[in-house]
Formats: structure tokens, sequence, C-alpha cells
């Protein structure tokens, strides 16, 4: 952890947004560490061996080298937890994240994956219409600010799968549909990684809950104990399809299953499947209503 | 399972027969940075591609570059992407081009096993993800055209022990990727009838 102070608050908050998002792509968190340092400890296919020592020396090499774990930089995506005193509001917080992008890009120099959906010309620095992608949460009684920066790859992004499965088909339809879609992806969203489910709500909601679930640390298991327990049923079950790392097969096809889940219409049994490749890359940051900014990488 | 070091571009077909599906292998010499946008424009739009591609090894890539001056460039970082968009342009890059070894990340769909058998090419599975290390791999950017489609554009570069490769998809008809999508697929089979 390390803190800054600055009086002006729309540049901590693009500092932090600068720092964050080039912090998140070069240094990947203890836990993920520690979750591929024990799949290569049971993985047994020689291929499947091969991958996660790579990887291993992969996110040694980007520390000596001072680069990134990654090339795809993704979509810049963060997620806000607003105090309800904090000094700035989150149109300026937004617009301060949108130069913190566009800077970091700009500063390193960073590959731009920004293009317009339509004629596909490239939008500048990582920025764009709507993009970056912000999730807020309002949290009241508090003058802080939390931004958790997550730069999303395409490659496991576009590994996404939504269906609108029916109440009679329960549980095991919630579960049949992750394992299809996990099987299906094969090693397109580099496995082994985390796999965030989104459950109830609404079709759109449930994707937001699947992502919201993705950028949790690995490992972590929701509150509730039914969630939690679909959550280790699921990740045994995927482990036993046999993908293996980057799909050439073996015993470890995911390193965590992450299930975030919101009540739903009587009618409704929706799930989302969004997919985080093993550079499951994320750093947060504190921000203070004075402008300071404590950084911390395993949030 | 074999390890082989293989230099390309190659010129005897015989160094693609002796590959098979998941044997290991480090590439040295050059290879060529290829991907979306500038197969659509060879094959596509029609556009002649301003370098050699015989006995060649494309990469499904996209570098992170600093420009140095003009037409040179420097690598930052430089990773792989996902090849599977990517698989209708394997049988003309066979045929017309006579590229033999395609590399990238994530696999080749069955409908590249076909023309890769007919035609004596590779899928080399890289480890997606790992840019860090590969960077490291890559000596110099040699060449680029088509600077237009940064960074889609086409890339020669000159690499020092590159990998380790699996190779995914053999010249023999042999595919990874199906044979782990077949065991799954029979796993998933007993695993609803229990659930």
């Amino acid at each position: 952890m390390s803190t800054v102070t600055t009086t002006d608050l729309d540049g901590a908050v693009e500092s932090a947004a600068a720092h964050l998002y080039v912090w998140a792509l070069k240094d990947i968190p203890q836990d993920l560490r520690d979750a591929l340092a024990a799949a290569a400890g049971t993985e047994t296919s020689v291929p499947g061996q091969r991958v996660l020592q790579t990887i291993l020396r992969n996110v040694d090499v980007a520390e000596e080298e001072k680069n990134l774990v990654c090339q795809d930089t993704g979509i810049a995506v963060y997620y806000c937890r607003v105090g309800e005193h904090f000094p700035l509001h989150p149109a300026r917080i937004y617009a301060a994240l949108k130069e913190g992008t566009e800077r970091a890009t700009v500063e390193h120099p960073l590959r731009s994956n920004t293009v317009h959906t339509l004629t596909r010309e490239n939008t500048g620095q990582n920025v764009g219409y709507r993009i970056p992608i912000v999730h807020w949460a309002f949290i009241p009684d508090w003058d802080g600010l939390d931004v958790k920066c997550v730069p999303k790859g395409s490659g496991s992004e576009n590994m996404s799968f939504l269906k609108m499965c029916v109440p009679a088909d329960g549980v095991r339809g919630i579960k049949e549909f992750v394992l299809d879609s996990i099987v299906g992806a094969g090693g397109k969203p580099c496995p082994p990684g985390i796999v965030g489910v989104g459950i109830g709500g609404s079709a759109d909601y449930a994707m937001h809950l699947a992502k919201e679930a993705i950028a949790r640390p690995v490992g972590t298991r929701n509150e509730d104990p039914l969630v939690a327990q679909l959550e280790r049923e699921l990740k045994d079950l995927l482990n036993e399809t046999g993908i293996g790392p980057m799909g050439l097969g073996g015993d470890v096809t995911v390193l965590s299953v992450h299930v975030e889940h919101a009540d739903t219409h009587m009618t409704l049994n929706p799930v989302a499947v969004n997919y985080q490749c093993w550079a499951a890359r994320r750093a947060s940051a504190h921000i203070s209503a004075d402008g300071t900014i404590e950084y911390e990488r395993d949030a | 399972m074999a390890t082989h070091e293989v230099t390309f571009p190659i010129t005897d077909p015989a160094e693609i027969l002796k590959l098979r599906a998941g044997d290991e292998v480090v590439v040295q010499g050059h290879i060529i940075g290829i991907r979306d946008r500038t197969q659509v424009r060879i094959f596509d739009q029609g556009v002649e591609p301003p370098m050699d591609l015989s006995g060649a090894f494309l990469l499904h890539t996209a570098p992170g570059v600093r420009k140095l001056g003009p037409g040179r460039y420097e690598k930052v970082c430089i990773g792989t992407t996902t090849s599977a968009r990517m698989v209708r342009f394997t049988e003309p890059l066979g045929a017309q081009y006579g590229v033999r070894a395609i590399c990238g990340k994530g696999g080749f769909p069955d409908e590249a096993i076909e023309p890769m058998q007919r035609l004596g090419m590779v899928y080399f599975a890289i480890v997606g993800g790992a840019a860090a290390l590969e960077t490291t791999q890559i000596e110099e950017i040699e060449e680029v055209a088509w600077e237009e489609l940064m960074p889609e554009c086409l890339w020669k570069f000159r690499v020092k022990d590159f990998g380790p490769l699996t190779v995914g998809i053999d010249a023999h008809g042999g595919s990874l990727y199906r044979d782990v999508q077949e065991r799954a697929r029979k796993k998933l089979e007993e695993i609803y009838a229990r659930l």
C-alpha cells in the first residue's frame, strides 16, 4: 500500500485512474499468483503443465522487465464506490477516470483497443463514446471513494453467454448452462481463469452481476451459503471436464467460480456467464475527501 | 511427446511433417505478425501482401509498439490473440501463399484440420496472455507494412527461442482441440446424468 496526497480532487481521481490502469496491467494480485502456483502444483497433463509453467515464468518476467503481463490492455472498466459525502460529483469522477485512462495510454504508451463499433476505426487512446465503462455503487454516511480498475481483455470477454432459463429448469438448468458454456469456450478465453456467473434479476442485470463476480479476489466465497455451495460445486464439476490450461487438456480448467445473485421475477431464471482469463488483472485505490490516495493491489 | 527446434521460414516441407499434436516446439528465425483486418485486406479486398509468405510462420498478433521514425518501430509489449476468429483464412493462406505454420492461442475449430493435412500446415498453440515473456523472445521488428491498419499491420519479427509452443493441430489430421472437446462432451453427459 502506498499513499499520495493532493488537494485537487479531479486531479486525484485522474492520477489514480492513470496509475491503476498501468499497475493492474503489470502487477497481478497475490491471490491470483497463489491460485496459479497451486494449479501448477496439481496439474498432471504435459501440455497443461507446460502452459502453467510458462504463465508463472511470464508473471516473473513482467516484474523483472516492468512490462505488461498481457498485451491486451483491454477495455478499462472501473468499479466505483462513492460515499454520499464525497465532495466530487460522479459526473466529474467519470470525466476524471476518462482523462486518467487516456493519459496512461499516451504516457506509457499502451496499445489502444477502442474502436467505433460500426466503422471499426480506432477512436483514440483507449477512450471513446461510453468508454471507459464505470460501474457505480453509492454508500450512505461516508465521504470516501473506492476505485477498482479491471482492464478486461477481449479473448475472455468474447466468451460471455446469457440464457433465459425458465423456472422449471431450476438450479440444474443453471449448472448445465455454465458447464456447457465453459466447455464450448475451450481454450479461447485463456483458461484457467475465473468464471463469473450472474443469476436472477433481469437479462442485463444477470450479466452485470457476472461481471461483478469476476472482479472479486480469486476464491472468495459469496456470503449466502447456498450461493457459496453452488460456487464450490460448479468449480469441481468444471475441473472434471478436462479442458485444461489453454484448452490443451488437463486437470485445471478454472481457478475459481464466483456467483453473484439478485432476486428475480417468479417467471424468470436468467443465467449469465462472464469469463475472466488467467491474467485476471485488477488494482484498487481509496481516495479520501481531502484528496489523499491510498493504493491497494489485492483489494 | 517430442521436443523440436524449427527455424522459419522453412524450405523443406518435411520439417512440418515430423511434428505431432502435443509435441513441444521452440522457433528460431523470422515470423510474420498478422490479424483480422490484415487478412480481410488480403482475401476479402484482394490486396496482395507486400511480404513473402512462402514457408512462413504466421503469428496472430496486434503488437503494442513505440514509433521511432518512418516505418520504424520498437517493441513495447507483444502477445498473441484468439485464433478461432480467423480460421476461414487457413486454406487460402496455405494454398495461395504457401504458409506452413499458424500460431495463436485458443486453437482452431475442426474445419482447419482437413486443409492443414492436405496442405502440410501446422497450428502452434502459444500461451495466451504470456506477453511479457513473448516480448523478450522477439529480438527486433524488422519490417512493417500497411501501417494504416495499426496495430493490425503486417509485421516481420526476428525471434530467438520463441516458445515453448505446443503443436495443437498437426499435418497428419491430429488435433488436440478435437480430442479434448470429444472427451469433455462425453464427460458432460456423465455429469448431467448425476446432476
